[in-house]
């Protein structure tokens, strides 16, 4: 059991690693971010005062915070169901991951991970940094939020990864899974809260939006984070991500199990 | 004919390229060509060899138009390569072993068209300059395949033929048959062989197969840390390097180190004396009557012969002309 | 023994030139709509994409009735006229971002051994078809916004809606080619690029007068994403101008694809000079 958690955390640490190569990279990147927070600033803050100061319980104070968070979390979650591991699937060369003794959607889950989490250090938090310096953001002073927040973050961070997993491993059935993945594209950018908070949404697109784990990538931890809604509201946001992680990493489960049977029925 | 198709197809001189490169945390100047002064005829085959990093990548660009020399000049067909790009384009071909000028996901077919277009070549131009490469490289077999599907074999052919498509006076291979199997080498060369008969066209090779050099090239350049450090013929190098070959023999039994053989060198011995090597100067004796004096001393069950390295031999041009 | 082959010249006559791009490009298209299913997902995507972003304005809508001075019908005109031209912009010169590839690869060499002038044989190197799809959902907002926006019928809504729409492709085309420029030197930043390119596309939906100062200047005349669609809006419909904007500059679009192609060419230059070493 140790051995197997020390074989993750390597893999997390070197996913980690991996990224800092691309510093460059990572400062084009804040330059884009920056941009496009800016943007959505002027848009989504002229929502709120035409509403007469405050919509659906956002501020301009508040919404700014959403903003750079949501800004901030983009580096570290995949909106574009694009993955390696599809790329993989589809030549066949997955067939040598499942020779190695590590369980492939962990392996995978753990990797990506710490790609993510690496990439808070130069896109994450200087993008919320940069915005509470031009526009200002308000950030809750109880500590119960940021803590409540990392680990909401960390969960977003991980359903990103299982539930884009999903997308690669629908592959060893589809031949191309183009059309999932550009489904998954559009779909997660929007009901993720990327572009506008789902708040704002209307009724109807709001609860479709939470029968997805869309949610729970990007807009639940943002929510969180910025106390939006209160402790209480905080802890129900997290116990939906978790039910959420667990959903689809059984999903994932399943048909890696499954995509496996079905390699090895099919022959190397 | 026009004066330009008199003067020499290459004409360097005191040509100069430098790099700014960044080691760790200091930038330094990298010298990559270092005052390069060469003259080519029209229908010479020279072979431009030298170690990687050498300059050799540096010079085709700059030959092509592709880099601005830091200092001294070029002509290439008689025109400045950079100012001039696209007219020297038209007369020039070029061939780059490790990347591909096809376009990638379409069949040969479609980019021999498409080259054909971009030369402007007529209908019946095209049509025949096709169908004559085709038939010399045995293209046939795989016209309508993709490019990406193509083997090595089949894809340096395709590319050879793409760069002779609109006749042009001056072919620079780089590095053309690397990875390629025998066989494959030997109808590449034997095509460029034939294409210089026939239409006088210029060759230059760069290359680190000796191989290559032997059969194609009555011309070598070596280049060495930016610097020509030879210009002449096979055998003047050969002569220069006191180029060894190295005999290598499998005996029968176990044997002291056979040194003191006449007319050859002992390298070094493996498993205690059952493998030895040694190196003869080629200029001076023959493998037969090394093998000779070696099967003197002990039964020989087998034997091998190694040419030079280039790398050993480039590197000894060095320490010749310092 | 050499032949008498003729030395190689340039091609007579403007058919003849423009014959090699339009056979890659053709080569391109065909073998694009040769994959069938890969070629309807990818038009089915795009054509997702163009209306999630009308969703995402629509949204905003759903809860205020006028931002920056426009209703949503007035917007839908905005979002119609953008969309349409930056897709088609898109379609042309989109695959104009895949040159930090070429630069990695070393593959942009082979481009200087042809005799076709560099950036002429990258901008016709390929075409991406899939933006089609994405195109008409802008074309049909922007018809939609037409009908309703309360645009009076006559010539001067059609001149500034040509005007505006092909000035707005060409203002982004050049966005393009200025990113490209610009990637000699990015290499691996060129994410940079997308701030004005994917940027500007987002803020040429967006009403001017929602943006602060900086970025007015920015995105209302720096990278002039502004006179792509919203000002010959604001032209047509007769609106008031608003701060730094007056109401007649829709006119004026024509000059901001102008200024985007000359720094475009500039950035390109440049860009070029530096790979190539020392002056050109």
């Amino acid at each position: 059991m140790r051995a197997t958690a020390r074989v993750y955390w390597r893999l997390l640490v070197a996913g980690f690693r991996r990224q800092s190569a691309y510093r460059l990279a990572a400062l084009g990147g804040l330059v884009a971010n920056l941009t496009f927070g800016l943007l959505k600033v002027a848009i989504l803050f002229a929502t709120v005062r035409a509403a007469g100061g405050t919509l659906h319980g956002y501020t301009t104070e508040s919404m700014s915070t959403y903003v750079w968070l949501s800004q901030g979390m983009l580096g570290s979650v995949n909106l574009t169901g694009r993955t390696d591991l599809a790329l993989r699937v589809k030549d066949g060369q997955v067939a040598v991951d499942f020779l190695r003794p590590v369980d492939l959607q962990a392996a995978t889950l753990a990797t990506e991970s710490g790609m993510a989490l690496f990439a808070l250090l130069p896109r994450g938090l200087p993008s919320v940094l940069l915005g509470a310096v031009t526009i200002g953001i308000a950030m809750p002073t109880a500590p119960v939020f940021y803590l409540l927040g990392t680990v909401s973050l960390l969960l977003g961070i991980v359903i990103s990864a299982a539930t884009v997993y999903l997308v690669a491993v629908l592959g060893f059935w589809l031949i191309e899974t183009r059309g999932v993945q550009i489904l998954y594209m559009v779909a997660s950018g929007f009901l993720s809260g990327l572009y506008v908070p789902i708040a704002l949404f209307p009724q109807w697109l709001r609860i479709a939006a939470a029968a997805t784990p869309f949610p729970s990538i990007m807009m639940y931890p943002i929510d969180v984070l910025s106390g939006f809604g209160g402790a209480g509201r905080a802890a129900a946001l997290v116990l939906a991500q978790v039910a959420w992680l667990g959903v689809v990493a059984a999903a994932g489960h399943a048909l890696t199990r499954a995509g496996r049977r079905r390699l090895e029925v099919q022959g190397g | 004919m026009s004066a330009i198709d008199q003067g020499p197809i290459i004409e360097t001189d005191g040509l100069t390229r430098e790099f700014r490169v960044r080691d760790g945390r200091r930038r330094r100047l990298l010298t990559a060509v270092d005052g390069l002064t060469v003259r080519v005829e029209p229908g010479a085959a020279v072979g431009y060899i030298g170690a990687n990093g050498a300059g050799k990548s540096t010079t085709i660009k700059m030959l092509t138009g592709i880099l601005v020399p830091t200092a001294g000049s070029v002509r290439t067909c008689g025109l400045r390569p950079v100012p001039d790009r696209r007219r020297l384009a038209r007369q020039v071909g070029v061939v780059f072993g490790q990347r591909s000028q096809l376009w990638w996901d379409l069949p040969v077919r479609e980019s021999f068209r498409i080259l054909a277009a971009i030369h402007a070549l007529t209908r019946a131009e095209e049509a025949d300059r096709t169908a004559g490469l085709v038939e010399q490289l045995e293209l046939g077999g795989f016209l309508s395949v993709p490019v990406r599907q193509l083997s090595l074999g089949q894809r340096m052919r395709a590319e050879v033929a793409a760069a002779l498509l609109h006749s042009p006076r001056l072919v620079i291979l780089d590095e053309p048959t690397i990875g390629l199997d025998v066989l494959s080498k030997q109808r590449l060369r034997e095509f460029l062989i034939s294409e210089r008969r026939l239409h006088g066209t210029t060759l230059l090779l760069t290359t680190h197969d000796m191989g290559d050099v032997e059969r194609l090239c009555d011309r070598i350049l070596v280049i060495d840390h930016g610097r020509l450090a030879y210009d002449g013929d096979l055998q003047g190098l050969s002569r220069t390097v006191g180029a060894q070959r190295v005999l290598v023999v499998d005996l029968a039994a176990p044997a002291p180190d056979l040194t003191g053989l006449d007319g050859a060198v002992h390298l070094s011995s493996e498993a205690g004396g059952l493998r030895q090597r040694l190196a003869f100067d080629a200029e001076q004796t023959t493998a037969l009557k090394v093998l000779a004096a070696v099967s003197a001393e002990a039964e020989v069950l087998d034997l091998a012969v190694e040419e030079p390295d280039i790398e050993d031999v480039v590197r000894r041009i060095y320490a010749e002309t310092r | 023994m050499a032949s008498t082959r003729a030395l190689r010249r340039p091609p007579a006559g403007l058919r003849a030139r423009l014959r090699p791009y339009r056979v890659v490009l053709a080569s391109r298209a065909r073998s694009q709509r040769a994959y069938r299913t890969s070629f309807a997902m990818d038009l089915g995507g795009s054509g997702l994409i163009g209306l999630v972003e009308l969703a995402e304005v629509w949204v905003l809508f759903s809860n205020v009735t006028v931002l920056g001075g426009m209703g949503f019908r007035q917007i839908l005109l905005v979002f119609g006229m953008a969309d349409l031209a930056f897709s088609m912009a898109d379609l042309s010169f989109g695959h104009l971002d895949s040159l930090p590839d070429y630069l990695r690869a070393g593959t942009l060499d082979a481009f200087y051994l042809r005799p076709q002038p560099l950036l002429l044989q990258l901008i016709t190197s390929d075409v991406s078809l899939r933006r089609l799809a994405r195109a008409a959902v802008g074309g049909a907002a922007l018809g939609i916004g037409l009908a309703v926006s309360g645009a009076p019928w006559g010539p001067r809504t059609a001149a500034l809606l040509v005007i505006g729409v092909a000035s707005g492709y060409a203002t982004f085309a050049g966005l393009f080619v200025w990113a490209a420029g610009l990637q000699f030197f990015l290499l691996d930043g060129a994410e940079m690029t997308n701030a004005f390119v994917y940027g500007g596309r987002y803020a040429a939906t967006q009403p001017a007068p929602v943006w602060s100062r900086p970025l007015k200047l920015v995105f209302g005349f720096f990278f002039p994403m502004a006179f792509t669609a919203y000002l010959p809006a604001v032209t047509m419909l007769g609106l008031p101008g608003s701060a730094w904007l007056p109401a007649w500059l829709g006119w004026c679009a024509p000059v901001a694809a102008v200024w985007s192609w000359a720094m475009g060419l500039l950035c390109w230059r440049w860009g070029v000079r530096h790979y190539q070493g020392g002056g050109g």
